[in-house]
């Protein structure tokens, strides 16, 4: 049990009133973030990510860094929930799902119920897949510190394969925008031979292009303009949730343990996996509806409807940290701005966390338990007042967003052609996101395409330019193999699919 | 948002906008390639040259885009679709434009003063609210960023002659 003792220790690095009250700030800033259209979890971590760099350089403040950061995540996952069902809206993409039976339940009168019920299951939900890290993390962090450049290659293969295997629409969409994210990260000096490459004779893009910027422009600007197309005004329910809804909700929601657990299964599973709380989402609902003995009357506004996605979302998204702290790969766009986050500050993220820097992934694991309590608390206490935010007229709300993402544009490197530089990309995003390219990939190859060049320069110079290496022992090959199925993976899809068809 | 494309103008269709994108990312590919091949493609003496890895990046997005534009020419639908409406490209329009004068401005004066011109500008502009009502809201959204910002975290962000003036850079 010699988790249990590290974690009690990053308890100890976590509870102090400091750490405490920036949860509390981290959550709250969060859930705003999470309910203001244009700002999601990765964007809002990016424009705040900035404000910790003299933070960071405290003794222990990259513990106090870190879990105002992922508190920011958690709010902002908390928060997704409530214009969903209060608006219809799903701040995020994971919370697609619950607006099918969330909002219906608002129309009902019955908001109150509906968002006591998402904020426990959420709360249940990511205080599963904690639990999970707690345990498997350490294991996979050991694991790991075998790992040479060809392994570490095959993991950031098997990380975009299953992008590209998993995507919903057309394979060869993700494939250019995961491209265009590894070009991008190539702009710049290779720190190898010190050789400018893709500059085209412009010095401001010596540095190459931070996917702060690109995350803030995609996600934020890209988001705010698709925003305008549905029209200025948000017509939502309104929510006041009381001690008795609370109480009664609660006493309610045992009934769907069976639906609580396979939702958290699947959410910790597909959370692990690249990309996954999405698809995680819908497929718990998506289970709920056909085990469930109340599985037909999906839809029209049950409690399980919005127990089911909202489980698995946050069990997701939580759960997507564990690849990011113990192998550095984000499996999500958020993990990946944690990630860069990490990096910034001079941690290098990865198993060798686990011996190096104890104090800061246990402070960071223990403050993910405190984090989700205070975002639970903080949501039950302070819903009408952030339903109140997405009152204020539109009029108001974009300039203001914008002025925020340009000043978190602006503070990544105190420069302007960076602040361009989003506004190009939020055009980018925009038009991207009406054709169905997806964004994700492109953030993430963004994030990890020097770190993935370096591992397959090293690799295959170990074996003289021969690719057999990613072959070469029962390990790495394992991995290499599997990153190969998952990306011919709809290929075979399609054709079983056929020859079933045809018989 | 089918059935409002359907009452509205449409500006163009997904399948020119699926064709220009397309040629535009084979552009990008092609230019990726390019520089690659430049500064070496191939294996030298001590390992992969700089342009090993880009170069078939750039292959790929350049095989990637190919195939989304044959695909969106040969399929027909696609231009009956809409990508956007001409109501909804002025909305948009009416955000962007002022966004590249407000970006200009911040080069020209500072953040805080260009601002505080942009939430106005907006209030009065789409919101129609009064002049003493749009100076509250923007001023004091940006006295409270200088307070978190400049105070807080003490993370200085652009100024221009006015907050000079004012004493406060």
């Amino acid at each position: 049990m010699e988790e249990i003792s590290a974690l009690m220790q990053g308890f100890g690095v976590a509870l102090t009133l400091k750490n405490l009250g920036f949860m509390f700030v981290g959550v709250t800033l969060g859930v705003i973030i999470g309910v203001l259209p244009g700002l999601g979890g990765a964007n809002g971590v990016a424009i705040l990510l900035p404000l910790t760099f003299t933070l960071a350089q405290q003794p222990g403040g990259t513990t106090t860094a870190i879990i105002l950061l992922s508190c920011i995540y958690w709010g902002a996952l908390f928060g997704g929930a409530i214009t969903s069902i209060l608006f219809n809206i799903p701040g995020e993409p994971w919370s697609v799902a619950t607006t099918f039976d969330g909002y219906p339940m608002a129309q009902k009168g019955e908001a109150g119920k509906a968002l006591t019920a998402a904020f426990t299951s959420s709360f249940i939900g990511a205080f599963i897949a904690v639990v999970v890290i707690t345990f498997l993390s350490p294991i996979i962090a050991k694991f790991a510190l075998k790992f040479g450049p060809p392994e570490y290659f095959s993991v950031y293969l098997l990380t975009f394969c299953a992008f590209i295997g998993m995507a919903k629409g057309q394979a060869m969409k993700t494939i250019a925008a995961m491209m265009i994210g590894f070009a991008l990260a190539a702009v710049g000096m290779d720190t190898v031979t010190g050789q400018l490459r893709l500059t085209y004779g412009f010095t401001e893009l010596l540095q190459g292009f931070d996917f702060l910027i690109a995350v803030i422009g995609l996600f934020g600007i890209g988001e705010i303009l698709l925003t305008l197309e549905e029209g200025l005004a948000f017509k939502g329910a309104n929510a006041k949730i009381d001690m008795a809804v609370v109480k009664e909700t609660w006493r309610e929601l045992p009934r769907y343990w069976v639906t609580s657990i396979r939702s958290a299964a699947v959410g910790c599973f597909m959370g692990i996996v690249p990309g996954g709380a999405t698809p995680a989402s819908f497929m718990s609902y998506g289970l709920a509806k056909r085990m469930s003995r109340e599985g037909d009357q999906l839809g029209t506004g049950k409690v399980e409807g919005v127990v089911a996605p909202e489980t698995a979302a946050h069990a997701a998204g939580t759960s997507a940290l564990l690849p990011m702290i113990t192998l550095g790969v984000p499996g999500s766009p958020t993990a990946a701005v944690l990630l860069g986050g990490l990096l910034i500050w001079g941690l290098q993220p990865g198993p060798m966390l686990f011996i190096e820097q104890k104090d800061f992934v246990w402070g960071l694991i223990a403050s993910m338990y405190l984090g989700n309590i205070a975002g639970l608390i903080v949501v039950l206490t302070c819903v009408p007042l952030f339903a109140a935010i997405l009152r204020i007229p539109f009029a108001i709300i974009a300039p203001v967003i914008l002025v925020v993402c340009a000043i978190g544009a602006y503070t990544v490197h105190n420069s302007m052609f960076d602040v361009w530089l989003m506004l190009f990309f939020g055009v980018v995003g925009y038009v991207f996101k009406k054709l169905d390219y997806p964004l994700a990939p492109l953030v993430l190859a963004l994030v990890l395409g020097d770190r993935a060049e370096a591992a397959f320069r090293q690799a295959i110079l170990g074996s003289q330019g021969d690719l057999s290496v990613f072959f070469s022992n029962w390990l790495v090959g394992t991995i290499t193999a599997l990153a190969l199925l998952l990306l011919v993976w709809p290929l075979l899809g399609g054709a079983l699919a056929r020859s079933k068809a045809s018989s | 948002m089918t059935d409002s494309t359907k009452r509205e103008v449409s500006a163009a269709s997904v399948r020119t906008l699926e064709l220009v994108v397309a040629a535009l990312i084979l552009v990008f590919g092609a230019a990726v390639m390019f520089d690659s091949w430049r500064l070496g493609a191939s294996w030298a003496e001590d390992g992969p040259q700089a342009g090993y890895f880009p170069f078939y990046i750039g292959l790929l997005v350049v095989i990637a885009s190919v195939t989304v534009f044959v695909r969106a020419l040969r399929n027909s639908q696609l231009a009956a679709r809409s990508f956007v409406g001409r109501d909804q490209l002025r909305m948009i329009l009416m955000l962007l434009v002022p966004s590249i004068v407000y970006v200009a401005l911040i080069q020209m004066i500072g953040i805080y003063v260009a601002s505080i011109l942009f939430i106005a500008f907006f209030m009065l502009w789409l919101g129609k609210y009064s002049i003493v009502r749009a100076a509250a809201v923007s001023v004091g959204v940006m006295v409270a960023f200088f307070l978190v910002f400049e105070i807080w975290f003490k993370v200085p962000l652009p100024k221009g002659p006015i907050e000079a003036a004012l004493g406060l850079n």
